[in-house]
Order: structure tokens, then sequence, then C-alpha cells
């Protein structure tokens, strides 16, 4: 990164927690319309410096090798397939996955939140699906959170020398899971339960997502490690060309 | 790709059928609408009232009503379409490459 490129994610991360001072009230797919407008652009604003940071770590990959571009495109694509995916579950109602744990993988969290915005935007506009009032706040858990748990995830396995296909497969599905944890959230503090409060909402609103979510998360990590090992075995020199590892 | 591999791509994808499956089986009759919606009724549910969102969804506003649910999956299978599209393109190329190239590594 340059050093302008630096002033500016600096720059926005101020800003970013400047409105994290307003009441942080304000998650994956938020319906359009539901967040309160104030927590609207607090989440937006929260999300801007993650997506600066990211559009300038991928360009700067990009720049360094060119293969990485055709990496970035497929994680994008991987995000597109697998968001798009309605799969029904075992509560009786469809979720999807967000398909954002390859990426984090392979580009590390901050660049992800970049291929995450455009489905985002795409689902917002074109199917009423997620919000473009609500999309930063859907940004934030879907292309922030759930990445950065999931790279956390893939380096901590690394370092405790578990499997690579396990390690990917926790960080894939553990990710997706935060994700929706994260949107209980900022559920939550919009929606304060008049009995529980903000914690309250959440339990309520966990107990909507979390049954749902937790074979979907499965069937992420399990996609996630077809497509790595389908990579792995034909796509090495770019592998190589994004810094992950030989093993 | 290893023998290994294949199998174990095999077995996940198996595992994967079972997954999806599992559910429509077993809950028959179950509706398996989206859990989008159970949120916005978890919020009915905890303000009291019905919520009325502040700000309807443009395209929504363009069509002035709700997007016909056979065009919602027009939508859904152009976005599925885009992204198997960009990376079977890919992945195409590096298993002929891998073939061409003949480098062991990649082809064993």
């Amino acid at each position: 990164m340059t050093g302008k490129q630096k002033r500016l994610v600096r720059l926005t991360a101020c800003a970013a927690l400047c409105c994290g001072m307003l009441p942080m009230a304000g998650a994956m797919h938020i319906m359009e319309g539901y967040l309160p407008p104030a927590m609207c652009i607090a989440w937006g604003a929260v999300a801007l410096p993650f997506l600066a940071a990211g559009y300038f770590s991928l360009k700067k990959r990009v720049a360094a090798d060119r293969r990485a571009l055709t990496l970035a495109a497929m994680a994008g694509a991987f995000i597109f397939v697998i968001s798009s995916l309605k799969i029904p579950s075992v509560t009786g109602s469809c979720s999807h996955m967000t398909g954002t744990g390859l990426g984090a993988i392979l580009f590390g969290p901050s660049a992800v939140s970049v291929l995450g915005i455009i489905v985002l935007l795409f689902q917002a506009i074109l199917l009423a699906h997620g919000g473009l009032t609500s999309l930063g706040a859907n940004t934030f858990s879907m292309a922030v959170a759930g990445p950065f748990v999931s790279y956390g995830i893939y380096k901590l396995c690394g370092r405790l020398r578990i499997n690579k296909m396990v390690a990917v497969f926790l960080a894939a599905s553990l990710g997706d899971l935060f994700t929706y944890g994260v949107t209980s959230l900022q559920l939550a503090l919009a929606y304060p339960s008049a009995t529980g409060g903000v914690a309250g909402s959440v339990v309520e609103f966990l107990g909507v997502f979390a049954p749902t979510q937790l074979p979907l998360a499965v069937l992420e990590g399990i996609l996630t490690v077809i497509t790595m090992i389908a990579l792995e075995s034909y796509a090495r020199p770019e592998l190589r060309a994004v810094g992950f590892g030989e093993a | 790709m290893t023998k290994k591999n294949k199998k174990t791509i095999a077995l996940l994808v198996v595992l994967c059928v079972v997954l999806i499956a599992a559910p429509v089986l077993a809950l028959r009759g179950a509706e398996f609408g989206g859990s989008d919606d159970a949120g916005s009724d978890k919020v009915a549910e905890i303000t009291g009232t019905a919520y009325e969102p502040w700000f309807t969804p443009v395209f929504e506003q363009l069509l002035g009503g709700e997007l016909p649910g056979e065009l919602e999956s027009l939508i859904f299978c152009v976005q599925t379409g885009i992204g198997v599209g960009v990376l079977a393109f890919f992945l195409g190329r590096f298993v002929e490459r891998a073939k061409w190239t003949g480098d062991k590594a990649k082809t064993e």
C-alpha cells in the first residue's frame, strides 16, 4: 500500500469510529427498510475502511502477479453461485450460504469485502433480497465479519498444524455461522425486546437464524473444501501467486 | 487429481446431496419460506406491530409491486449462471493447461 492509500484507509477508519460512537444500533441479509436510517449510515461507515483496504490489497496483489486476478474472479464467482442457492434446512425454511470463506482464505479478509459487496448489490437491486439501505450492515456482516473469522480460524489451524482441508472446512463453516450471528446482533440492536433488551432480542433472532443456518454452514464448509481440492490439483501456479502455502 | 482426492470429492458430494435432501424428505409439507421473512416476522413479534419498512426496494418501486416469483427465480438463475460460468471457464483452462504442460504434480 502506498502512503496515499494508507492515509485514505486511516481516514475512513476514523470516520467509522466516529459513527461507531453513535448508538450502534442496527445484520446477513437484513430486509430493505428494516433498519433506522442512522444505523444504515453507521454500518455503512464501519464497512467503508474495510472496502478501501480490500480494494488496495486486491490491486496490489494483481499488480504483483496478474494470475491473482484469475483467482479473485473465481473467488467472486464462488460467492455468486453459493449465495444464489437457497437451500432447504431442518427448520422448514430456506436460507442461503455466504461463500465468502474461500476468498478470505485465499486473499485475506479485507479483499473479500470487495467481492462480497458486488454480490450484495446485485441481490439488493435486482432481487429485493437484502437492500440498498441495509447494504452497509449486510456488507459488514457478510463481507467483513464472516471473512475475518474465517481467516482467523484458518490461520489458527495453520499454527496448530491441523490438516489443511479440515482447516478450510472449519474456516468456511464457522465464518458462515458468524455472519448470521452478526446479523442477529445488528437486528437486535435495532429492535431491542421490551422484556430482555438487546440481549433478549439477540437470543430471539439467533433462534430464528441459527438452527436454519447450522446445516448450511456445514454444507458451505464441504463445498469450499471441494473447490479447494480442485484448485490445489489444477491451479498451483495461481495459488502460489497469491501466496497460498504449498503444503 | 489423485485417486484419493477423487474419492474424497465423491464422498463430499454425496454428503451435500444428503444434507439438502434430508430436510425436504423429513419435513413433508413444510413451506420452506425464506429465513429473511422469518426475520421480519420476528421483528413484528418484538415490536408488537407489523413493521412498516421505511424504504421499498428500488426495483419494486419501479414495478409498482413485488417481483413475480418466476422472474425472481430467473434472476437467481442468472446469478448462479454467471458464477458457474466464470468458475467453469477458468477451471477448464486449468485442467487443459495441466494436461498440455504435462506437469506431473498437476496431472497425477
